[in-house]
């Protein structure tokens, strides 16, 4: 029920930068299903893929980046369910990746979405596949794409990278082996490349791709850093509407500035204490992908006051950071110096790609703990949402571990079950229910309906 | 101070009511299709049954899945609903007041709620299906064709394990007319669902920790052979406290009772 407790309300107002947001998003993937008749090249692979490497093949090569893609078919529910039909009439269970199954879904149906929830006949087929194997289901995911594209007459030529080396140390460098592995790959990908697309591959566009990507990369964090500011500048729900650009397009230079625009719009929201909850006073952080459908979640949790101030998942996915020897995490700075070669480029993006904080999720539990206790000390953080994620074995592979660690560490948690792209894993009144019960243990109260 | 608590469960609405921290009256009823209507005759009656006009209550809040139906609604017309896990740590420690882990089962859910000092430590409530809870019984209870009170000193006379591994409620009932089928006892029966009802309580419990003193409240508190194979499988004992059904009801009466908590 409401109460009549007095709040601090923070002065809050919309991003400008919103629609530039969502614009950038729509073109992205317009320009996929349009790449064709301006004379384009189609690519199709996961959003942890070493993306500035296709783009020595020329500037109008668009890509499509199965996890968000497989996010925007989840927050429209309707075409999700018919993704999901789909997807289990062809044979596949319902326990594989949530993103997979919908992008599958959407092959199947022959049918393509937009951001904006428009269906457009014809899901239109990539020219290549360019993959990495971060988990299980990433490795199968575009086999099975290429499968079903031969289904419809449509060979797709396919090359993955596999990035299976760990994670490097906190303060050390990074173990040359690890980097040969992976520059290996890449290097022999850039001449496949050009093989399967018959193009000339530019390696100055590939050193220019591959700045972009460390830039923007590095931007992000610093976003995400200002949020440590209370009143937190931005909330987790408008950031996944901001940090999707990094997994869509992190090697373009559009990203780059919006990137800048963004920060230097958050640095000036911080400046005059812009909240993005005005009745801001208990401040969250979640982990792994939200459930897309119910978003809603996160407006109930403002109405006692809480702020989700991101996540592991919405700072490290693509956000880059390195941890201080006092154990603080900063975002990465950036190379002294752009890459003038080939070699150059590939070195330095892989050493880079090395520290993503999201590849701790698949090697050591403890580190991901690490990182999660470094966002509650410095992000001012109450609690932690965590989201038992059934859509993706990938992300909650350990994720009772980082519970356990953090309640050690004297951090509240509230595990909640769920899927980021399946509806029917999640009971939204009843995780509601529960977090009203968690909050209340925390002492909060509904302060308005 | 004279408060109230309501809770306003899955199949019954409980009211207590307390009087310098000591219970008065209590009094239960099935919940029904109009919730206010049943909640309002059991409040009515318990008021009764104190001898305590509404007027002499200075504070009502309400728990329970259905604690908003009687928020601001007369004429119980509580002023607060808290949830059930705030409701069962306040009213397990003003129960046992040496409690560290409280086990609510009821209808429809299950809970296991850390404590310390009445206050909630940490909590875990059961994610999906009935199938640890009482509504589970009840069910069972249909297939074997005996009265629901009946299952526990049923289930006590067996001392066989026949393992049940359905998840669901429905799925289960499957498996439990299957053993009838094979000419399993009802006793066996009875024990393999209460081991059952237990593993899942007790799996759910693990994930927040036991710690003694641990209270098992709510309405399969009351059934004599929950209690048990619960403690076999938590390897602690248990504490049932008089009335175990009421404890949520007590807690949000003692939340009451300190609204400035």
């Amino acid at each position: 029920m409401t109460t009549s407790v007095e709040v601090k309300e923070y002065p809050s107002e919309p991003l400008k930068c919103w629609e530039q947001a969502k614009n950038l998003r729509k073109n992205y993937y317009e320009d996929y299903l349009h790449a064709h008749e301006k004379g384009g090249l189609r690519w199709a692979g996961g959003a942890w893929s070493f993306s500035s490497i296709p783009a020595g093949l020329g500037e109008d090569v668009y890509c499509i980046t199965g996890e968000p893609y497989g996010a925007t078919v989840a927050f429209y529910k309707d075409f999700a369910s018919k993704c999901h039909d789909a997807t289990e009439a062809a044979g596949f269970p319902r326990t594989l990746c949530a993103y997979m199954r919908n992008y599958w879904g959407s092959i199947l149906l022959d049918k393509y979405i937009l951001t904006d929830g428009t269906v457009v006949d014809g899901y239109p087929p990539p020219d290549f596949i360019w993959q990495d194997h971060i988990c299980c289901s990433h490795s199968k995911w575009y086999q099975l794409v290429k499968w079903l594209e031969k289904r419809r007459g449509k060979e797709v030529p396919m090359y993955s990278v596999d990035v299976s080396v760990g994670y490097p140390p906190d303060f050390g460098p990074e173990e040359d082996y690890k980097v040969d592995y992976i520059v290996g790959q890449l290097s022999d990908g850039i001449d496949w490349l050009a093989k399967v697309t018959g193009r000339n591959y530019n390696d100055a566009l590939l050193c220019e791709a591959v700045w972009n990507e460390i830039r923007a990369t590095s931007l992000w964090a610093e976003v995400c850093a200002l949020n440590q500011a209370v009143p937190a500048p931005l909330d987790e729900k408008t950031m996944y509407s901001l940090y999707v650009m990094g997994t869509l397009m992190k090697h373009r230079p559009e990203c780059v500035a919006f990137y800048e625009t963004l920060r230097n719009e958050t640095q000036e929201r911080v400046k005059r204490g812009i909240a993005a909850v005005p009745n801001e006073r208990f401040r969250v952080i979640t982990d792994t992908q939200p459930p897309w459908g119910f978003l809603k979640i996160f407006r109930e949790m403002e109405k006692y006051g809480a702020v989700s101030v991101g996540s592991l998942y919405t700072f490290g996915l693509i956000g880059m950071w390195q941890y201080q020897p006092d154990g603080t995490w900063i975002p990465r700075p950036v190379p002294p110096q752009k890459p003038q070669t080939r070699e150059e480029a590939l070195r330095a993006i892989v050493r880079w790609t090395m520290h993503k904080p999201e590849w701790a999720h698949f090697y050591e539990p403890e580190l991901k703990t690490k990182m999660m206790q470094s966002i509650v000390k410095q992000w001012k953080v109450d609690a932690v949402l965590l989201h038992y994620n059934r859509g993706c074995e990938g992300l909650s592979v350990h994720i009772a571990e980082n519970r356990f660690g953090l309640l050690q560490a004297g951090v509240s948690v509230f595990p909640f079950e769920g899927n980021m792209g399946d509806e029917r894993d999640f009971d939204f009144a009843g995780t509601l229910a529960r977090l009203t019960a968690f909050f209340e243990s925390m002492g909060l109260r509904k302060l308005k309906e | 101070m004279i408060t109230a608590g309501v809770d306003v469960g899955a199949k019954f609405t409980k009211v207590v009511i307390l009087k310098d921290g000591q219970v008065v009256a209590r009094a239960k009823a099935l919940v029904g299709f109009d919730v206010l209507k049943s909640a309002s005759e059991v409040f009515e009656v318990t008021l009764k049954d104190a001898g305590i006009p509404r007027s002499d209550i200075q504070r009502v809040v309400a728990t329970g899945m259905g604690r908003n139906t009687v928020v601001q609604k007369p004429p119980i017309n509580a002023e607060e609903a808290v949830s059930e896990v705030v409701a069962d740590a306040a009213g397990a420690y003003q129960a046992v007041p040496t409690v560290k882990t409280v086990i609510d089962v009821g209808a429809e859910e299950g809970r296991g709620v850390k404590v310390e000092g009445g206050k909630v430590r940490d909590f875990v409530i059961n994610e999906r299906c009935a199938a640890g809870a009482g509504t589970f019984v009840e069910a069972m209870a249909r297939a074997l064709e005996v009265k629901v009170e009946e299952m526990g000193p049923l289930s006590l006379k067996s001392a066989n394990v026949i393992p049940m591994n359905a998840q669901c409620c429905v799925f289960a009932e499957s498996e439990v007319v299957s053993l009838i089928h094979s000419k399993i006892s009802k006793e066996d029966v009875a024990k393999a669902i209460h081991d059952a009802i237990a593993g899942r309580i007790s799996s759910m419990i693990l994930r927040v920790g036991v710690e003694k003193d641990v209270v098992l409240i709510g309405g399969c508190a009351l059934n004599p052979g929950f209690k048990p194979p619960l403690e076999k499988e938590l390897h602690t004992n248990i504490i049932v406290p008089e009335f175990p059904e009421y404890v949520s009801a007590l807690g949000a009466a003692v939340i009451a009772a300190n609204p400035a908590r």
